[in-house]
């Protein structure tokens, strides 16, 4: 059959070796501009043969040829398999991408499919190489070596070679292979010819080891030998040292598990009790009712259990307010956002920071004031590595306004500054229209004036650079008042 | 007490670590030994070296330090109660195994964890002096995951995130309350403080500095975190509502879902059964849907009953039954994002439909040939002479789909 296509054919290419990409191209360029179609050309490895190129054409020089950089990079892979027609297969490629420059982009294509089933295959072996290569250790000190012999379906020892010098390169390493060898002395990579088993180590002690770790590591509940085969196929199985074990782990499977789960729970070890009493001692039996707290740190503690609503279900943490505890003036915002979940502090994020440059600018200085807010869990909603930011419902300011209350009570500020309409609706117990009422300073019936503003998150949220300017200027106005009446 | 051989020590001390799920060397930071002239390299995608009858790939030496274990959780070999050999590696003992088993190429490197003795800074110290020989003495490139302890010093933490490629703690139940009745020392706020902890610090270091503008390295490999799954009664929309939580507040690269497994000497508190393996591969898909497909949490189980994912069926083919509204699909001008939710479909298919439909037309049989299974796709979507006609509202469609696709599978 191969004879009676050389025959047929008109120009026989004979290339050096299995992997000779030079000649393939070479002789390639020659064809293809010189129009010799596909079904003209037959491919033949001949290692001691004449020149490859001899009886072929020479290269048109004014003839253009352009393939895409992509294709030449794939052609490099697709040499390294086994198959005889792989240099014919990417002649023609090479022949019809000339007509059909977007070729490769083309999924359903027949030639484009074989393309990718061959790429796939060699990616595969090389690695496969990678992980089932087991170097054997011989002499010591100065003689140590490392040599392991492996039997890949295609060739690729020269291209998988440097991913060894990469990995072992303080090494001294051979690898042998049916068809190629690989050697590694600390400095310089060298491919030799092939080798056979008898040519490498029979043992090594450390395999003792592994098959140790092999053995324990597997759990006998879980037998899924389908999926091991899938991944380790037979065929590697004999150049594995672990993997002799595996018919007598899968023929006991069955029984040590059943054994696991058939055995009666035995009584506690006996230095169980000993470890209890000294890491986990009973504790004292606490007080029935909690004594109140009586300063904003024992406040902050009692808050870091909150299980008032369920928004701490899904925080990291209660979010509790910062500031000296005689402030003159508390503000109060909504809820902490992902920062501020993250650190335990509030306002620190971006709306955090947009409020501390407009009180810098104000001339109210953050570290004299009480920050809070109305509620104390970070409340959102989780998209892929992003936290939505969701609003608190009625019940969840009502059950946190617990704090808030008490908050209130230890401080005894002169006024409360509500960022938004959420601390507004705590602090008032009602809904109000912020918009149409900031800037207002509101009495409460215990006294508490309570001055309405926006949210500084509210000016992160505008596009337009030039409204955005405007409403900080607002802030910050509404700011300077608040300077005044912390004063008053 | 008689003296064990490392053989002994490694025996005792795999079994111990094997109910980890992660094995996980991927997605760290791009490297090799030819400048150290060291040993190791990590290069994007992990490599597995072997893989045991469980079907489990081998790709770390996975070991605890020692199984010696203050804390008493009931579905954990180690736990204080349980009657379980004991052991304890040495320093050197780990640093030489894992050496030994690289220049082997058996491994691509070391996952440590270990039962917590004395105080959780004096086991997370020894942790991280291990990995620290190990970059500093041995010039070992390999990968490093290292098993954090929620309550370790922060200076320790800053010191593993320098050595190890991976940091993980693990919140070992998908509730609070889960934690509470069978791991009753451990502390679920302090879990997710550490993991927040964690999150910032990779932030922070992630941040070129401004003085030589190169980034400290910080567990390139990012955190990651393990759930039993079966232990206790939580549902799968739990779970994974767990799952996106912890996804969204600590930028996880992993969530870990373990089928609770029986274990020798266990606890009377537990299922006596065979780990749920179905479930957690159903479980396993749904994450992916989360991940890559474009699945809000509440929409994957929205509309089934039990908050459970279909054992029978794949958790995409499952939605897709229920949202037979949203289908058919055409193939050949849909967007991405639809096209993601055909059931068959995986991302790079898709990709190449994309790539393929802006060249020509994509036919029912072109589909075939890039997709592994043509059942389970043709009654969601229309193709170049191709559409579904009543078959994507047929009543039995979904036993229509499971028949063709087990013919297929006999083939």
């Amino acid at each position: 059959m191969a004879r009676a296509q050389l025959n047929l054919a008109i120009h026989v290419v004979r290339l050096e070796s299995q992997t000779d990409f030079a000649g393939w191209r070479d002789a390639a360029r020659r064809l293809a501009t010189n129009d010799i179609p596909p079904e003209d050309v037959a491919w033949q490895v001949e290692p001691d043969g004449d020149d490859g190129a001899s009886d072929l054409p020479a290269a048109q020089a004014d003839a253009r040829l352009v393939v895409p950089r992509d294709f030449i990079e794939r052609a490099e892979t697709v040499i390294c398999h086994c198959d005889p027609e792989r240099f014919s297969l990417l002649y023609r490629l090479l022949w019809r991408l000339r007509s059909e420059p977007k070729l490769l982009s083309i999924a359903t294509d027949p030639d484009i499919r074989r393309l990718e089933a061959i790429e796939k295959a060699v990616h595969r072996d090389i690695h496969k190489m990678r992980a089932f290569v087991r170097f054997r250790k011989i002499g010591e000190g100065a003689d140590e070596r490392y040599v392991a012999w492996f039997e890949p379906d295609h060739f690729i020892v020269e291209r998988n070679a440097d991913f060894f010098v990469r990995r072992f390169t303080g090494m001294r390493w051979t690898i042998l292979t049916p068809l190629a060898s690989a050697d590694w002395d600390g400095e310089r990579l060298a491919i030799g010819p092939g080798a056979a088993r008898r040519d490498a180590p029979a043992q090594d002690d450390a395999e003792a080891l592994w098959r140790t770790y092999f053995e324990n590591i597997f759990n006998p509940a879980r037998l899924k030998v389908k999926a091991m085969q899938k991944e380790m196929p037979k065929k590697y199985w004999r150049n594995l040292p672990e993997a002799s074990l595996i018919p007598d782990l899968i023929a006991g499977a069955d029984g040590a598990a059943s054994a696991m789960i058939d055995r009666m729970p035995t009584s506690p070890a006996p230095h169980h009790a000993k470890v209890k009493a000294k890491h986990w001692p009973t504790p004292e039996p606490a007080d029935v009712v909690a004594p109140e707290a009586e300063d904003i740190p024992e406040l902050r503690e009692e808050a870091k259990g909150c299980r008032r609503c369920p928004l701490w279900r899904d925080a990291t943490q209660t979010v509790f307010g910062e500031g000296p505890d005689n402030a003159f003036v508390i503000f109060v915002g909504e809820q902490p956002g992902d920062q501020e979940d993250l650190a335990g502090k509030p306002f620190i994020g971006p709306a955090g920071k947009v409020f501390d440059s407009i009180l810098d600018d104000a001339e109210i200085d953050r570290r004299k004031v009480y920050v809070t807010n109305a509620v104390k869990h970070f409340k959102f909603e989780p998209r892929g590595k992003r936290r939505i930011h969701s609003k608190p419902n009625a019940g969840e300011i009502q059950a946190c306004r617990w704090w808030l209350d008490k908050e209130l009570d230890l401080i005894k500020p002169n006024l409360v500054v509500a960022l938004g309409a959420t601390a507004a609706q705590s602090l008032l117990g009602k809904a109000v229209p912020i918009t149409k009422m900031r800037g207002d300073v509101v009495e409460r019936e215990d006294g508490l004036r309570v001055f309405l503003t926006i949210h500084p998150s509210f000016i992160l949220r505008i596009r337009d650079q030039e409204d955005k300017e405007a409403e900080k200027e607002r802030f910050l106005r509404d700011m300077r008042k608040v300077r005044e009446l912390m004063g008053s | 007490m008689t003296v064990l051989s490392v053989r002994e020590k490694l025996a005792i001390l795999s079994d111990a670590a094997k109910y980890d799920a992660s094995c996980a060397s991927s997605g760290s930071a791009k490297r090799d030994s030819l400048r150290s002239g060291g040993i190791g390299s990590t290069e994007g995608s992990g490599i597995c070296h072997s893989y045991a009858p469980d079907g489990r790939c081998i790709s770390l030496l996975k070991i605890l330090l020692t199984n010696f274990c203050i804390y008493d959780c009931s579905y954990c070999i180690n736990r204080s109660s349980s009657n379980v050999r004991r052991a304890r590696f040495s320093v050197e003992e780990v640093v030489k195994l894992t050496m030994d088993f690289y220049r082997r190429n058996y491994i691509e490197g070391l996952f440590l964890s270990s039962g917590v003795i004395r105080s959780p800074d004096d086991t997370m110290g020894e942790m991280v002096e291990v990995a620290r020989r190990l970059r500093i003495e041995e010039k070992f490139g390999g990968y490093i995951h290292l098993k954090t302890i929620p309550e370790a010093s922060a200076e320790l933490i800053e010191k593993a995130g320098l050595y190890a490629d991976r940091l993980s703690i693990n919140v070992e139940l998908p509730t609070d309350e889960g934690v509470k009745k069978l791991a009753p020392e451990k502390k679920p706020e302090t879990i997710r403080l550490s993991m927040a902890k964690l999150r910032c610090k990779i932030e922070e270091k992630g941040e070129p500095t401004l003085q030589s503008r190169k980034r400290e390295r910080f567990a390139p490999g990012g955190q990651s975190t393990q759930m039993i799954v079966g232990a206790d009664r939580t549902s799968d929309d739990g779970i994974l509502r767990a799952s996106a939580r912890l996804y969204g507040s600590y930028h996880l690269r992993r969530v870990y879902y373990s089928a609770f497994s029986p274990i020798p000497d266990s606890s009377s508190a537990l299922p006596l059964q065979k780990p749920p393996l179905m479930r957690e591969h159903r479980l396993y898909q749904a994450d992916w849907l989360m991940r890559f497909y474009g699945f809000s949490q509440p929409e994957i189980l929205a509309g089934s009953n039990d908050g459970m994912l279909d054992l029978a069926i794949d958790p995409k083919l499952a939605w897709a039954l229920r949202n037979r509204g949203r289908f058919p699909v055409d193939v050949n001008r849909a967007e991405r994002e639809a096209l993601l939710r055909v059931p068959g479909l995986g991302t790079k298919v898709i990709d190449r439909i994309i790539e393929t439909r802006r060249h020509r037309r994509l036919r029912l049989e072109d589909v075939g040939r890039l997709c592994h299974s043509v059942a389970k796709v043709r009654p969601f979507i229309i193709a170049e002479g191709w559409s579904p006609g009543a078959l994507t509202d047929k009543a039995g469609l979904r036993q229509v789909i499971t028949r063709s696709c087990e013919q297929l599978s006999l083939f």
